[in-house]
């Protein structure tokens, strides 16, 4: 690649370390001619008040979805849309966001789908940057539009549909919701029906992992140690396992889904994007209720 | 009124909205997230006087009070990294604060759905503000009751 890895020792205990940069190494490359550097955030206005100097905004309801049917983006519309955001093939694509890079992995790894060469996360995030006091703009980038292939997405390797999840009962899975989602206690007002699903409770066998647990307080990563401890040690899984992980609609597994791929180096992991909205809404699928998987 | 009409000063922002192209919209529901007002004294730090609205993404609380001339007064408490839920917030003050009670029931719970955000912002997030004005209204009816 053209543009170098960062080197952070933190970084080196990763599986793979080329995917993260820390915010000194972004504020270093952020005028390097090659990368690009894209926002993309849970709140949709949040990069209108202010985001990374020449960083351009990457909307995950708006832009990475299909507008009428429930998926992405085809080979063509990706194109279109990194053309349009002045991304090429061989660009060094720099996502962040808020909300310890919830959505920011979601952009990350719907740009997997694609097979983009040089993705990397910004460690920590929109929080860490803005809480080092580092730049930021209000002004909307305007980056010169590009001519991105039309690749086809690969929807075999890092994702699950519902009857892969079917025949996956039995091996590893990972419920990243919150611990009142994951056992089925919703929260239910009088007059406020329940958004997203009919039923609640998790798939069978799923352990509860939230998601949030694999940031440090600064919103960084936790080291490979601390998160080994969560994911082998408490969870049980082991690197060669075949995993499928899964949330809400798929966004906050992205972020499980980078960790265990990409920093610990788990070969086969798919995010399950239909996850509970599809499942819990799904006739005649087995549901687990409680505490136990 | 008759329920489910736009009382003139919501339907002036619904009107305004849909006036400008979409990125525009987005600057616009901005601004109302910047000009939501700040928590009189009474209630700044004091969430548990407020009525939590668990349907936003974000943390939102809001109080309703209604003064001895029956108007109601609309207060809200977001964080300033939740610009979305803070323009929500900020339509609803503007366009229903000083009202009297039957004016703001005479809402018609869609009314979110009239903004034209709906290829720009979230299903859930249009929904977290449906949820405030429902919650708005039970608030008076049982102050009413």
């Amino acid at each position: 690649m053209a543009i170098p890895y960062d080197s952070a020792a933190k970084f080196q205990d990763y599986a793979r370390p080329e995917m993260l940069v820390t915010t000194e190494w972004l504020a270093a490359h952020l005028n390097d001619a090659d990368l690009v550097v894209a926002e993309s955030d849970e709140d949709v206005l949040l990069y209108e008040t202010g985001h990374i100097p020449g960083a351009v905004k990457l909307d995950w309801h708006t832009e990475l979805n299909d507008p009428v049917t429930r998926d992405y983006l085809d080979g063509a519309g990706f194109a279109r849309l990194m053309s349009e955001k002045g991304i090429a093939r061989d660009t060094t694509l720099v996502l962040y966001g808020d909300r310890n890079n919830w959505w920011a992995a979601y952009a990350l790894w719907v740009c997997t789908l694609f097979g983009h060469p040089d993705l990397r996360l910004l460690d920590g995030g929109r929080t860490k940057w803005i809480a080092e006091g580092r730049d930021l703009s209000v002004d909307p980038a305007e980056r010169p539009a590009t001519e991105y292939p039309v690749v086809a997405r690969d929807d075999s390797t890092v994702r699950a549909f519902r009857d892969q999840v079917e025949a996956h009962l039995g091996q590893p899975l990972i419920d990243v919701r919150s611990p009142g989602e994951y056992t089925g206690e919703l929260l239910h007002m009088p007059d406020y029906p329940q958004e997203g699903a009919l039923r609640g409770g998790h798939i069978p066998g799923a352990k509860s992992v939230p998601w949030s647990r694999a940031a440090a307080e600064d919103a960084t990563f936790r080291t490979r140690t601390e998160l080994e401890a969560i994911y082998q040690g408490e969870a049980g899984l082991q690197p060669a396992d075949d995993v499928v992980v899964y949330c809400r609609i798929g966004e906050r597994s992205s972020h499980t889904w980078f960790v265990l791929h990409h920093l610990l180096g788990y070969p086969n992991v798919r995010n399950y994007d239909g996850s509970w909205t599809e499942w819990g809404n799904s006739v005649r699928v087995p549901i687990h209720r409680g505490e136990q998987p | 009124m008759t329920t489910g009409t736009l009382h003139p000063r919501l339907q002036e922002i619904a009107d305004d909205f849909l006036a400008v192209p979409d990125r525009d919209r987005l600057q616009l529901l901005l601004e109302f997230a910047q000009d939501l007002p700040p928590l009189p004294v009474r209630y700044a730090g004091h969430r548990d006087l407020m009525e939590p609205v668990p349907e936003c993404q974000t943390p939102l609380f809001l109080a309703v009070e209604v003064d001895e001339d029956d108007r109601v007064h609309l207060f809200f408490d977001a964080p300033q990294e939740s610009p979305t839920t803070r323009g929500f917030a900020g339509i609803l003050h503007a366009g229903l604060d000083g009202l009297d009670a039957s004016q703001i029931l005479a809402t018609p719970g869609e009314f979110s759905t009239q903004l034209g955000l709906q290829d720009l912002v979230s299903p859930l997030r249009l929904r977290g503000m449906a949820a405030m004005l429902a919650r708005i209204k039970r608030q008076l009816r049982d102050k009413a009751a």
